[in-house]
């Protein structure tokens, strides 16, 4: 299947279903590029994080604890744990990179985040996709997100906030492919349990483990129901 | 900033290191040996839950301070958008939709 496609029809696809990643990550990064400026760091600077981390949600924090003075120690243990969901996501992925050689893995692995892990993985259950393609997601992603930061830093003060609703492309882009993965009563049902789960736990502890937490409780969750379900019918 | 731009880039190299460990990690372990079939089925449910995971507080909380909040334009515009993906099943059109909508509730409210 690999070898079906043409090296531009690979790209192509790649990039169509990049884009709206593409799209999600333009007002985030400008809005990140404009903190950076205002916390001191220079276009330069915040490229490289950009280039280096590529983790919308801790660069946040990292900034944020930069301009307040935080030691080296807090910023990278907050960036350890607020990436710990990526854990997760790397091994669902591993399901279909099955055999793949180091090399790849590695380079593919600096591009998983929430929103390639989405798309990727609901191309892959869809059998119309291969790691090439999925490759090409991450990178593309990964080039929108160090250009629009970069982008923030130089003239995001010109942009006016909130402009053609673009805050809500990456919430827009969830929906869908939450939409896509309901595939029958045990993914609604685990769907239900996160939710509940995550917004309780987003209420009660600061912090961004209310992601792992809910995914992990209600996949947990969902299996058990499956396994139970499964067993009784027998 | 007050700092060096060498303790800068001391910074990112750590910062770098911590987010790629946990990323990588996983695929290249998993993906050398076959997965018991309990594994797999529970990786199976992961996908979803993390993206009702990543959602639900977007849509239904405050983020400063942390609070409950069913009135937000993020729900409101989510009904109609939800309807359309389970309609038209495209991505594309989905999030081009929910701009609209969403800028439409920023002129109106």
């Amino acid at each position: 299947m690999e070898n079906s496609l043409t090296t531009s029809a690979r790209w192509r696809q790649g990039l169509g279903a990049a884009w709206p990643i593409c799209l999600g990550y333009l007002p985030l990064g400008i809005a990140l590029g404009v903190l950076a400026r205002q916390a001191g760091i220079d276009p330069l600077g915040i490229g490289l994080m950009s280039l280096l981390v590529f983790a919308g949600s801790a660069q946040f924090i990292a900034v944020a604890m930069l301009a307040s003075g935080a030691s080296v120690g807090a910023i990278v243990l907050a960036t350890l744990v607020v990436n710990f969901r990526h854990l997760l996501m790397s091994s669902a992925l591993a399901v279909y990179l099955r055999g793949v050689g180091p090399g790849f893995l590695a380079l593919f692995a600096y591009g998983i985040t929430d929103e390639s892990f989405a798309v990727n993985m609901t191309r892959f259950r869809s059998g119309d996709w291969d790691r090439w393609r999925a490759l090409i997601v991450n990178q593309a992603a990964n080039a929108a997100w160090v250009l629009s930061t970069v982008a923030g830093a130089f003239l995001g003060e010109l942009i006016p906030a909130g402009a053609f609703g673009i805050d809500y492309a990456l919430i827009g882009m969830f929906l869908c492919l939450l939409v896509f993965q309901l595939r029958g009563a045990f993914h609604l049902f685990t769907a239900l349990i996160s939710g509940v789960l995550s917004v309780a736990c987003y209420l009660a502890v600061p912090g961004d483990s209310y992601v792992v937490v809910a995914a992990v409780g209600a996949a947990s969750a969902g299996f058990l129901l499956q396994r139970h379900k499964r067993r009784g019918r027998r | 900033m007050s700092m060096a731009f060498a303790d800068y880039l001391f910074l990112l190299g750590a910062m770098g290191a911590v987010t790629y460990l946990p990323r990588w990690l996983p695929v290249f372990l998993l993906s050398r040996r076959p997965l018991p079939s309990w594994l797999i089925d529970w990786l199976d449910l992961i996908p979803v839950a993390v993206l009702s995971a990543l959602l639900a507080p977007a849509l239904l909380a405050d983020s400063a301070p942390r609070a409950l909040n069913l009135g937000k334009p993020e729900l409101l515009v989510a009904g109609p958008t939800l309807l359309f993906a389970l309609k038209t099943r495209s991505l594309g059109g989905t999030v081009l939709l929910g701009m609209f909508l969403y800028w439409l509730t920023g002129l109106v409210l």
